[in-house]
């Protein structure tokens, strides 16, 4: 046992400062909160691809630098704690390209990991249907064989990405007469495909990152089908393990977190730093307090893949502590603005460039996305506990 | 980084549950309790013949040589047991204090017989004010004709009734800073004037009030240098209250694994109430705290045996058992029904017990000004 980085992580941590704290000074970008999901930068994402941090963990023999899960952890928690816009390789990185080195073809790992990799391939995630929420697998989008080809008709919602996506990675079902989670494939293609259209949705916090995906008699090479003809639902649960294996469901609002704490040293009231008020004290060493024990979390999760198993539970556990951690960051930095929190980002006098506004109406999504916070207890009980499936 | 036990450590937690649950089952607990000592000689001997009392004292000294995280896996097994006796006080607060700080002659003297099991330690340092700080300690050592004498009177020191010796945190000067002018004394259980009465507790686990009227101690008992004993003081808190988190780790995942095991086998509407999507959720609930608590107190008895600083590995990982263990309580008695606040179920054991650990060595508000003082606030 040991919690130590080692030298060489700790000067990884350090490179990838030292590249963030740069583009900062040069104002690339501001640092924001959820950037990881809404901060869409294609030019960010090529210069974090030409340093090789896309992949980061991926076999060398398919363009990846092969370093272990906790690099990779490294990286990502650096990339939130600065905010920076990552949005479009984010998924890829995080999921896709591990989906295809588990279940693709030789072919398709040696054309499409490169791509992500170059930051070339901007994926949209095609899960969730209108009627297909948390029952994923009651998903109606079909997949129909017509020779070499399959046609895709139906419609997806909540993919990130709008009109940066050039690649759509979905399921579909393939066959309707089999039970509901037996019928169902997983694709890759070109999101440039005749017949997709995509229109997005406006969220609570007045950004537009969700879209709804539609399909309209889409051809796509029957090699685009990733993995097993209808095993796809079960692939998608290994991928959703990595999903929500990340720091992002601690950190997304690292800035809100960070931002706060100088805002009550710097600030006084009657007088004293708001710092040096027993109950501002109690409330921020309860943040500090709850986000250590998350970061502990995150870390067993990526030693967990570092071992070479897919973090199941343990990721299920890590994504819905995260996520009302950063719940309950949002509405305590608010509750100690108090009359400020509910400026909005652009209204004069707002404190914390708005960061605790937008933190808080954009958390109400984080304990639904990913799989709710119920999936995952439900995980935990049944697979962790072995609870009886009822 | 790395999350994982050593083979060695791995044997020694099984082989440590292997025993306890075999020699410590609840009936003997309960009489173990009920006892005027608060122990059993005899699995006390049993237990130094395991060689635990000395495990992480040096080779010549009678020990094993192993560090202090090994040590913390053996005390987790003891929370998980719900072991009673004299363990923590003697080994934790007596032997790794003399270890730390002891003169070449104190520990050739005094841990060979801990290592042994044949004395018994404690630790005397909270007061009536309920202080865990340096301000909390006012019991006065006068210097007196080449030795001390003390007087005042000491709280919550644990198996006072029994111990051999004591470490006695007492006030020899007082400066600006309550830090300083504080020394550490090696006093003997028998000295003149010194009485321990048993204070009745929510765990059972013989804390006493100690007086000390006129009590003389020789200047070789000094235990580190005069005026100075505050930082060994502190170092033996944060050892002590990691300890106690380990400890607190391994009670959790009892009540977590009773509980989970109840709701498997507890049938109501005609089916196991482990069925049921509410129980699975608050038994959920009660894994990712379980979880926090022991990754927190790896973190901090790792901390405490690398030698590194540890103020705030170890405030958070106290605080959370605090906070976590309440949250793992409520739901487990809320899921075992009514048969689970009766005296004979064994989960009254640990509920009892989490309070005394709670409250001990750093409690939860004592842990946060830890934490908001390392952040800078």
């Amino acid at each position: 046992m040991d919690f130590r980085f080692t030298e060489e992580q700790e000067a990884f941590r350090k490179e990838v400062r030292d590249f963030l704290e740069g583009e900062i000074k040069q104002g690339l970008w501001k640092p924001a909160i959820d950037s990881w999901i809404v901060s869409y930068n294609p030019e960010f994402s090529k210069r974090v691809a030409a340093r090789g941090w896309i992949g980061l963990h991926w076999p060398k023999e398919y363009g990846g630098k092969g370093y272990s899960a906790i690099h990779r952890l490294v990286l990502t928690e650096e990339m939130l704690r600065y905010g920076a816009p990552a949005a479009l390789h984010w998924f890829a990185d995080r999921q896709i390209g591990g989906a295809i080195l588990t279940y693709g073809t030789e072919e398709q790992k040696k054309e499409l990991l490169p791509m992500i990799i170059k930051a070339e391939a901007f994926v949209g995630l095609g899960l969730s249907e209108p009627q297909a929420g948390s029952d994923l697998a009651s998903l109606q989008t079909k997949a129909t064989e017509d020779g070499d080809f399959y046609v895709i008709d139906g419609q997806k919602i909540w993919t990130s990405g709008g009109s940066y996506i050039n690649w759509m990675y979905m399921v579909a079902r393939t066959d309707p007469a089999a039970p509901k989670a037996r019928g169902i494939s997983e694709f890759f293609f070109s999101a440039k495909t005749p017949g997709i259209t995509i229109r997005p949705i406006v969220d609570i916090t007045g950004d537009a990152h969700f879209n709804e995906v539609f399909f309209d008699g889409v051809r796509i090479p029957k090699t685009c089908m990733i993995g097993q003809k209808n095993k796809g639902f079960y692939q998608v649960l290994h991928q959703l393990d990595y999903e929500r294996s990340g720091m992002e469901r601690l950190m997304g609002n690292y800035p809100v977190f960070e931002s706060l704490i100088k805002f009550c040293k710097e600030t006084k009231r009657k007088g004293k730093p708001l710092s040096e008020d027993p109950l501002v004290r109690d409330k921020l060493a309860q943040l500090k307090l709850e986000f250590e024990i998350g970061r502990l979390h995150m870390y067993r999760v990526a030693l967990v893949m570092d071992e070479g198993r897919a973090p199941n539970w343990e990721s299920c556990m890590s994504k819905a502590y995260g996520t009302s951690f950063e719940q309950r960051l949002a509405s305590t930095a608010i509750q100690i603005l108090g009359m400020y929190g509910q400026l909005h980002p652009d209204s004069k006098w707002v404190p914390m460039s708005g960061l605790a506004y937008t933190s808080y109406l954009a958390s109400r999504g984080y304990s639904l996305q990913a799989g709710t916070t119920e999936i995952l207890k439900n995980v935990l009980a049944q697979r962790k506990l072995e609870l009886p499936v009822q | 980084m790395n999350l994982t036990l050593s083979e060695e450590q791995e044997m020694l937690k099984s082989m440590a549950h292997d025993f306890l649950v075999d020699k410590f089952p609840k009936t003997a607990i309960k009489e173990i309790e009920a006892s005027e000592s608060g122990y059993s000689p005899e699995l006390w001997k049993e237990m130094a013949g395991l060689g635990w009392m000395g495990l992480s004292l040096p080779d010549k000294f009678g020990g094993s040589g192993m560090s202090f995280l090994d040590l913390a896996f053996l005390l987790e097994e003891m929370g998980r047991a719900a072991t009673p006796g004299p363990f923590f006080s003697s080994v934790v607060l007596g032997g790794m204090t003399i270890l730390d700080a002891g003169s070449d002659a104190q520990k050739d003297k005094y841990l060979p017989g801990i290592a042994s099991g044949e004395s018994i330690f404690t630790f005397a340092l909270s007061e009536p004010n309920g202080l865990y700080d340096a301000e909390g300690v006012t019991l006065k050592a006068d210097e007196d004709k080449g030795g001390y004498t003390l007087n005042g009177t000491k709280l919550f020191v644990p198996f006072a009734n029994i111990a051999g010796h004591m470490i006695v945190v007492a006030r020899t000067g007082m400066g600006a800073n309550p830090e300083d002018g504080i020394t550490l004394f090696i006093v003997d259980g028998k000295a003149q004037g010194l009485s321990a009465t048993e204070l009745k507790t929510i765990a059972n686990d013989k804390l006493c009030e100690v007086v000390f009227k006129q009590v003389k101690v020789p200047a070789e008992n000094v235990l580190g240098e005069v005026g100075k004993g505050w930082s060994i003081a502190k170092k033996a808190m944060c050892r002590a209250a990691a300890g106690k988190c380990c400890e607190m780790a391994g009670a959790m995942q009892a009540a977590l694994d009773m509980t989970v095991a109840y709701a498997k086998d507890r049938k109501q509407f005609d089916k196991p109430i482990g069925s049921f999507q509410v129980i699975q959720h608050y038994c959920a609930d009660m894994a990712t705290d379980v979880d926090g608590i022991k990754l927190s107190a790896y973190k901090a008895a790792w901390s405490v045996s690398e030698g590194i600083p540890c103020d705030e590995d170890v405030a958070v990982a106290k605080a959370w058992a605090g906070q976590a263990s309440q949250r793992i309580l409520a739901l487990a008695h809320q899921i075992h029904g009514a048969i689970g606040v009766t005296i004979d179920h064994d989960l009254q054991y640990y509920t009892r017990r989490a309070k005394g650990l709670e409250v001990s060595f750093g409690d939860i508000d004592f842990c946060k000004e830890v934490i908001a003082s390392q952040m800078g606030l």
